[in-house]
């Protein structure tokens, strides 16, 4: 499955879960943006590595609201402290989807260490995150993104042809912020 | 009054309801303090980036944040601080155990030590370095100064101010 398609499931489920979706820097926010743009996306311009840990402390604070983070490999390996925080805190309410796709796709797809054969699900494991996964196509990842925890799933290598977010980053914030603050639709 | 126990009245006053921490040895008492605090969801983190991380994501819930650290931590967080914080306009409470000042015992704490105001200063993140006794005052300032201006603040706490002086 090529990422953006991944994306698009992701974000179709968030929309139909009133999910709060947090987005990795780089193209998997462009790809978003370009494919489903809604105020409850946080698309994260820096601060690589952090998605996972953003989305968690949203996840805490917003016990009630449904959040997923869209995260990558190259992100969670420049993290991995954040799958032993995860699995410490453990909110129901709260997925890591990690897009692998074996590279840093945003600067030219140089390997990550899971082109290598780095584990993440079993990383996440070993963190304590018993329920993490990995799958590989459209109907597990479909299966994963009702769930809670961390899931891995590979993807393709290759950005599409998106073109950047043209929002200010205090667009983003205030939109996404007021989103945040809705309560859940099912309440 | 107790050191810790300034700082604490402090972040009580502001209305922190979030802390994310890495320990210093200094920061032991504050930590028991605000992990007992029902009123305060308290995740320590394995690294201090990470609790920018966590503390931007509480903030968009509807929590008001602080990072608990030593200055240490303050250079495995510049990026997260730039690129997320400054750059987005969220706020942020960081209480910061200063060690490598007068009196540090430790050699490895004395580049970090002399480096961390001049970083704060490039940086252009407000520091405050209360005595104990202005530091409930100074603590509550410095979270409104972050609120109002959607940024990080520093309330800079040295050897000196953990003896009580």
């Amino acid at each position: 499955m090529r990422r953006i398609e991944a994306i698009a499931l992701a974000a179709g489920t968030a929309e139909a879960q009133d999910a709060l979706l947090v987005c990795n820097i780089g193209f998997p926010s462009r790809e978003l943006f370009a494919v489903n743009d809604r105020v409850g996306n946080f698309y994260m311009l820096g601060s690589m590595g952090l998605a996972s840990s953003i989305g968690l402390g949203l996840a805490l604070a917003r016990p009630g609201r449904r959040v997923i983070v869209l995260d990558g490999d190259g992100s969670v390996l420049m993290n991995l402290g954040t799958l032993a925080t995860i699995a410490h805190r453990a909110p129901k309410n709260y997925l890591l989807a990690i897009l692998d796709n074996c590279c840093y796709g945003s600067t030219g797809s140089q390997s990550t260490c899971t082109h290598l054969g780095t584990d993440l699900e079993k990383i996440a494991k070993g963190a304590g995150v018993a329920g993490a996964r990995t799958v590989t196509d459209a109907e597990g990842f479909s299966r994963a993104l009702q769930d809670d925890g961390v899931v891995v799933m590979k993807v393709e290598v290759g950005n599409a042809d998106v073109p950047v977010i043209d929002l200010s980053p205090q667009q983003l914030l205030s939109r996404f912020v007021k989103a945040a603050s809705m309560p859940p639709v099912n309440e | 009054m107790n050191p810790s126990t300034a700082v604490y009245r402090g972040m009580k006053r502001a209305g922190i309801d979030f802390a994310a921490s890495v320990p210093c040895v200094n920061l032991q008492q504050l930590l028991a303090l605000a992990g007992g605090d029902p009123a305060i969801i308290h995740v320590p983190v394995t690294r201090e980036e990470e609790g920018v991380g966590l503390c931007a994501g509480a903030w968009m819930g509807g929590r008001r944040p602080a990072l608990l650290m030593q200055n240490s931590g303050l250079g495995n967080c510049i990026n997260a601080l730039a690129s997320l914080d400054q750059l987005f306009g969220i706020p942020l409470l960081m209480i910061i155990s200063h060690r490598g000042s007068a009196g540090e015992p430790m050699v490895g704490q004395m580049p970090m030590g002399r480096l961390t105001a001049g970083l704060l200063d490039t940086m252009e993140i407000a520091s405050f370095s209360p005595t104990p006794s202005e530091a409930e005052e100074t603590v509550e300032r410095a979270w409104c100064l972050a609120a109002k201006e959607g940024k990080p603040v520093a309330v800079l706490l040295d050897l000196e101010f953990w003896r009580g002086k």
